[in-house]
């Protein structure tokens, strides 16, 4: 793993730690920064040290991300973020949940996208699993999600 | 002897049924590889908002318990630990599965954890209350002491790194200070709209759990992640508990070693198992049996891992520190429930508290009962492709965390922080001391503001929050954790070969 990759969440946790520090000892009334200011002290004291380390090339925990697994995440990380911060408010959640699980299904399924009967069996699968959670999020639990299309 | 008042409550319907569903639905989580049993059980929590406090904590109290126990059914025949807590399962269980005696595995574990699971419920039952009456002489800075007692121990050493371990900690606390302050009603971190009511609890620990799960899912690719099942030929039960029994040792040594683990906060079942397995091998006379197939294996690695369970509450239900991982998420399933744990919890709601704890007594049982007849079953949904596991918690994630209070902003807050937590702990960042603080958090900022306010009354900060016997006790024992793990780090880094560390920096 190289050292880039150890100073970039390093060096993003010191910049926090230095806002919230600056934030802290900045902002008024005092008395409601009394706790986020003792928190903030040994917040940025702990990430000063790890971003230094980092620097250093002294850091060693962890195994890191290689290109092969980005390139894997990237496809799904995509389908989560639209799924999550635009289709479930502007599709309604049950549809953009049904497109969300189907996509995700056919982006990671092993199996051949050349034999139709994968795809029938993806669909039925997908069917079958929304058909569960309406049944428990809609129907038992009565959770009244954002309805845009169908449901 | 008050819990024996309670024991009727655990056989109410509906309490008895959420008992039943709890346990079967947490073997068969626990089986499945990627599912463990932190994430299990908060992902199970929006499903007890509609419940009673009490219902509620036996459905937690039901799956974490049979989650620890399901794990083994896939070490034993997929070679695949349901959690980490079944490692050790592994490396005699699934050699024997190998060796054609699947099914005396799969009976000797769940009998081995049912007898190591209800000696750590009895001593949950006895040690609770008594720890519980010591917590009330408890003031203000000793809860302070303790709140940050909890972020350090998890922190230091339920982690890689202690700095890193202490820094996630940090984050947590930090974390739980976004949104309105209590007294002064002033703005702390809103950096966006979503944050105004302050990070959800629920949200952030189904985010934080599961999110990385399921990106740790994507980054397999297009791999089928389904293992060969090795089939389970038919053993008479009766005769496994005449293994069991001719093997006391082992027994012993996994439930001692379990409940003892259990009760040190941050330990945790991960290394419960693989210290039981490591001790009953020194004691045993047949030592040279070990990892090739050896009964004695897998009954301590399963009898310590659920002996674990019980004794990981007291703390938790005493003072408020979670054992482990899942007892933190467990403690989010109180306070969303407006109970907070310490004498409180059972001088005034002991019907809660003893429900929970007998439910878990019972749920032992059952779980061995269930686990018998289940375990072909489970192996086989374990087998269950990667690509819908994915899928299934995502959706499962969004749903639940948008069901606590009804937010689009706690399903960002969930996202986030899940995306977050997966490239951090690449890094060694943990999620457990990061919960911690954010749980920990509020109940260490009420002491801490209560006891400033005396403290200006009184002698001043430093006597106040630093004097006393009990606040040294606590300081030591802070730093004591954050030393011992340091040193820990350090030896360990100094017995790492060349080879060693070009691995880890890989």
């Amino acid at each position: 793993m190289n050292r880039t990759q150890h100073i970039l969440p390093s060096g993003l946790v010191f910049a926090v730690g230095v806002w919230i520090t600056w934030i802290s000892y900045t902002q008024a009334p005092a008395e409601a920064f009394l706790f986020p200011r003792l928190i903030a002290t040994v917040f940025v004291v702990l990430a000063g040290w790890t971003f230094a380390k980092a620097v250093m090339g002294k850091s060693k925990v962890g195994t890191g991300l290689s290109r092969s697994m980005m390139l894997n995440i990237l496809p799904g990380l995509a389908v989560m973020g639209v799924y999550v911060f635009w289709a479930a408010t502007a599709f309604g959640f049950y549809t953009a949940t049904t497109v969300a699980f189907f996509v995700l299904l056919s982006l990671y399924d092993p199996s051949s996208h050349r034999d139709a009967w994968v795809w029938v069996k993806r669909a039925v699968i997908t069917a079958g699993f929304i058909a569960v959670m309406y049944a428990l999020f809609a129907l038992l639990l009565k959770v009244y999600t954002p309805r845009e299309i169908l449901f | 002897m008050e819990f024996i008042y309670y024991f009727g409550d655990v056989f109410s319907p509906l309490s008895f049924m959420l008992l039943l569903g709890g346990t079967i639905g947490g073997l068969i989580l626990g089986a499945t590889p990627g599912l463990s049993p932190t994430m299990a059980v908060a992902l199970l929590i929006p499903f007890t908002f509609q419940l009673e406090a009490t219902q509620g904590l036996i459905l937690l109290g039901a799956a974490y318990t049979s989650t620890v126990a399901g794990g083994a059914v896939s070490a034993i025949l997929l070679k695949i630990p349901g959690a980490p807590a079944n490692i050790a399962t592994t490396l005699d269980g699934h050699t024997m599965a190998k060796q054609g005696h699947g099914a005396k595995a799969l009976q000797l574990s769940f009998l081995s954890s049912a007898v190591g699971g209800i000696f750590g419920v009895l001593l949950l039952i006895f040690l609770t209350p008594v720890l519980a009456d010591w917590a009330l002489a408890f003031g203000p800075s000793h809860l302070f002491w303790m709140a940050i007692l909890g972020v350090t121990v998890i922190g230091s050493l339920d982690s890689a790194s202690v700095v890193k371990g202490l820094l996630s900690g940090c984050i947590g606390l930090w974390l739980s200070t976004i949104g309105f302050d209590d007294i002064m009603g002033a703005q702390r971190f809103i950096f966006h709209p979503s944050l105004g009511g302050g990070i959800n609890i629920i949200a952030a620990l189904i985010g934080l759990f599961a999110i990385p799960q399921v990106l740790t899912m994507f980054a397999k690719g297009r791999n089928s992640g389904a293992a060969e099942v090795i089939a389970v030929q038919k053993h008479s039960v009766l005769d496994a508990l005449r293994e069991l029994i001719r093997r006391p040792r082992a027994l012993t040594i996994g439930t001692v070693t379990g409940s003892v683990i259990g009760l040190i906060p941050g330990v945790g079942g991960q290394i419960a198992g693989l210290v039981a397995y490591d001790q009953s091998k020194k004691f045993s006379s047949e030592s040279e049996k070990f990892g090739k197939g050896h009964s004695e294996g897998v009954i301590a690695a399963e009898s310590a891992n659920n002996a674990m369970v019980g004794p990981s509450l007291v703390p938790l239900l005493t003072l408020s520190i979670p054992g482990s991982p899942t007892a933190a998420v467990l403690l989010g399933g109180l306070l969303i429930h407006g109970i907070f744990p310490g004498s409180d919890l059972f001088d005034n709601h002991p019907e809660v508290a003893w429900t929970f704890i007998n439910s878990m007594l019972i749920g032992q049982i059952l779980m061995c009962l269930f686990g018998l007849y289940i375990a072909g079953l489970a192996a086989r949904v374990a087998q269950v492709p990667q690509s819908v596991m994915a899928a299934v918690v995502l959706a499962l994630s969004v749903f639940g965390a948008y069901s606590v209070q009804s937010s689009m902003g706690d399903v960002y807050v969930m996202a986030c922080l899940g995306i977050m937590m997966f490239f951090f702990e690449r890094y060694g960042f943990s999620a457990a001391p990061l919960v911690l603080g954010l749980i920990l958090g509020p109940i260490a900022e009420a002491n801490f503001i209560q006891g400033s306010m005396i403290a200006n009354a009184t002698d001043g900060m430093t006597t106040y929050f630093l004097g006393g016997a009990l606040n040294k006790l606590l300081i030591t024992i802070v730093l004591a954790s954050i030393a011992y793990s340091a040193w820990m780090e350090l030896r360990q880094r100094r017995s790492q070969t060349p080879a060693d560390k070009t691995e880890v920096r890989t």
